[in-house]
């Protein structure tokens, strides 16, 4: 990580309490990497114990959430900071929201994985395995690009939503043939569909922790726009 | 009740195009023209271009000895009592050069008012202050005169706290109540441009927010210029700031551009604290 754009201040403890943030937000995103590894894990091997795990562990990351808010929040009073540092503190408190997100995602698929009970053969796996991949590559390379502080990885993460949403409404195609080929299969086909919906949600929020990211290195807010445009600010020079 | 509370109305147009204050339509009140100024051999300004908007605040901010003063004295021609300053360029107020040799310096001053650091009111009574400027001019009427002083001690925001007691010596005044007063008798005259260098850095929390919410209300009728070292200040009060350093203007922009998103390093490492 490019550690000189939040050190070099006059104040050392100015330093310190952004250092902190960043190290912060880095366990966070570990901690919610892990959580969504494990959770898909115990999905895909019927591993209830697991699920368990995942859905007690959904804690720490609230507790995270919040101690990294009251931190951003006491470094505005304290501070009044301006441009980058200033940016970087309100991307902080968007990027932990949407990991936090993602981690009630991932808690949402350990409640599946003990729900559907091993029915993992009756899954559309193919489509799945497709899904789950890109998904943590997205949410991966997004937390990468923030901890290196770059923007030039953004266009080719925030690209793969599109990937995603197309696997997402090929799922739900198939599931829809299910629930019609025999209605006993529409109450499981919904809880795979429950599952396949985080995945999918997982994927919007690795991109918008992207946006928050290309705001914090280039003061462009790029949310709303189409993946073209957004390309198109990143390349603008800084 | 509930309808009342939540029937506000907002201008979309502004919120589609995001634009703030700063960016509205403006017209050019002060111009400057590559300006350069030396005390002795020593050169204090280099090159200086800049254009401030009618009835906008605009603030500078820098370092000490960054030429920021020296720059806002330039304005009303102060820098003139300086024996060993040479000014080179130009200042165009309303498009008229005020270093040409026509300029009258006094008629100058009386359009660019200045307010210092130091309220620095007369050893005299809060009217006689205030109607200084008038009766210079040559003005007696005392109804000319009350009505002139209760307008500029409005617009100052002291008539209130101080109608009963317009003829107490000023020195009995608090400090901020002192700065207010300077600025009452500086607007009493009605110039078109108000020069603050550090008006508030003396003062109080309280009396400094006064002041800020006094600027605010000036720039209905005035082009401000401000010079601070408070950079919070300078972010809450103008609409355009200039970053100045070691003599030359490094960066101008509107205020909300130039704190969250500077186009200049060294603009971002001096309002963000670092060093270079």
């Amino acid at each position: 990580m490019d550690k000189s754009k939040i050190s070099h201040h006059i104040s050392e403890q100015f330093n310190k309490d952004l250092e902190d943030v960043r190290n912060k937000v880095l366990a966070m995103g570990g901690l919610v990497e892990q959580q969504l590894e494990q959770a898909i894990e115990a999905l895909l091997s019927c591993n209830v114990e697991l699920a368990e795990q995942v859905i007690s562990q959904d804690r720490q990351i609230d507790a995270l959430e919040t101690a990294i808010d009251l931190e951003c929040t006491q470094i505005l009073a304290l501070r009044q900071p301006a441009a980058f540092d200033l940016r970087l503190l309100l991307a902080v408190i968007k990027i932990i929201h949407e990991l936090e997100r993602i981690g009630d995602k991932a808690k949402r698929i350990a409640d599946m994985a003990i729900k559907l009970d091993c029915v993992v053969n009756n899954m559309p796996r193919h489509e799945m395995d497709h899904m789950i991949d890109l998904v943590k590559s997205m949410l991966d390379h997004a937390l990468d690009a923030f901890a290196r502080m770059t923007v030039e990885d953004v266009p080719e993460i925030t690209g793969r939503v599109e990937k995603v949403d197309r696997e997402y409404d090929n799922i739900v195609r198939l599931l829809i043939t299910h629930m019609m080929e025999d209605p006993r299969n529409i109450t499981r086909s919904l809880d795979i569909l429950t599952t396949v919906r985080a995945l999918e949600r997982i994927g919007d929020h690795s991109r918008y922790i992207c946006e928050h990211l290309v705001f914090m290195i280039k003061g462009e807010n790029v949310r709303h726009l189409t993946q073209e445009e957004l390309v198109e600010k990143i390349k603008k020079p800084l | 009740m509930t309808q009342q509370i939540r029937s506000h109305s907002i201008d979309m147009s502004s919120v589609l195009q995001g634009k703030d204050a700063a960016q509205q339509p403006t017209e050019t009140c002060i111009k400057v023209e590559n300006l350069n100024l030396f005390y002795g051999e020593k050169q204090a300004l280099h090159g200086i271009n800049m254009e401030m908007q009618k009835k906008k605040v605009t603030a500078y901010i820098g370092p000490s000895g960054c030429g920021k003063s020296t720059l806002l004295r330039c304005i009303n021609r102060m820098n003139d009592l300086v024996d060993s300053a040479k000014i080179e360029g130009k200042i165009l107020l309303d498009g008229d050069n005020i270093y040409d040799k026509s300029v009258n310096v006094a008629a100058l001053r009386r359009r660019v008012g200045m307010v210092f650091q130091k309220p620095n009111p007369f050893p005299k009574s809060i009217f006689e202050n205030v109607a200084y400027g008038l009766r210079i001019q040559g003005v007696n009427d005392k109804r000319v005169l009350e009505e002139t002083v209760e307008h500029a001690l409005r617009g100052a925001a002291l008539w209130d706290e101080m109608k009963d007691r317009l003829n107490d010596n000023a020195l009995g005044m608090s400090g901020g109540q002192q700065q207010r007063l300077v600025i009452a008798r500086a607007i009493a005259i009605e110039p078109e441009v108000l020069l603050l260098d550090e008006p508030a850095s003396a003062l109080d929390p309280i009396s400094t927010l006064k002041i800020e919410e006094l600027i605010n209300e000036l720039k209905e009728k005035y082009t401000i210029v401000i010079v601070t070292h408070n950079m919070q200040q300078a972010a809450r009060v103008s609409d355009y700031t200039a970053f100045m350093y070691m003599g030359e203007l490094i960066e101008i922009g509107t205020t909300s551009e130039l704190f969250t998103n500077p186009s200049k390093k060294q603009t971002e490492d001096y309002i963000t604290g670092r060093y270079g």
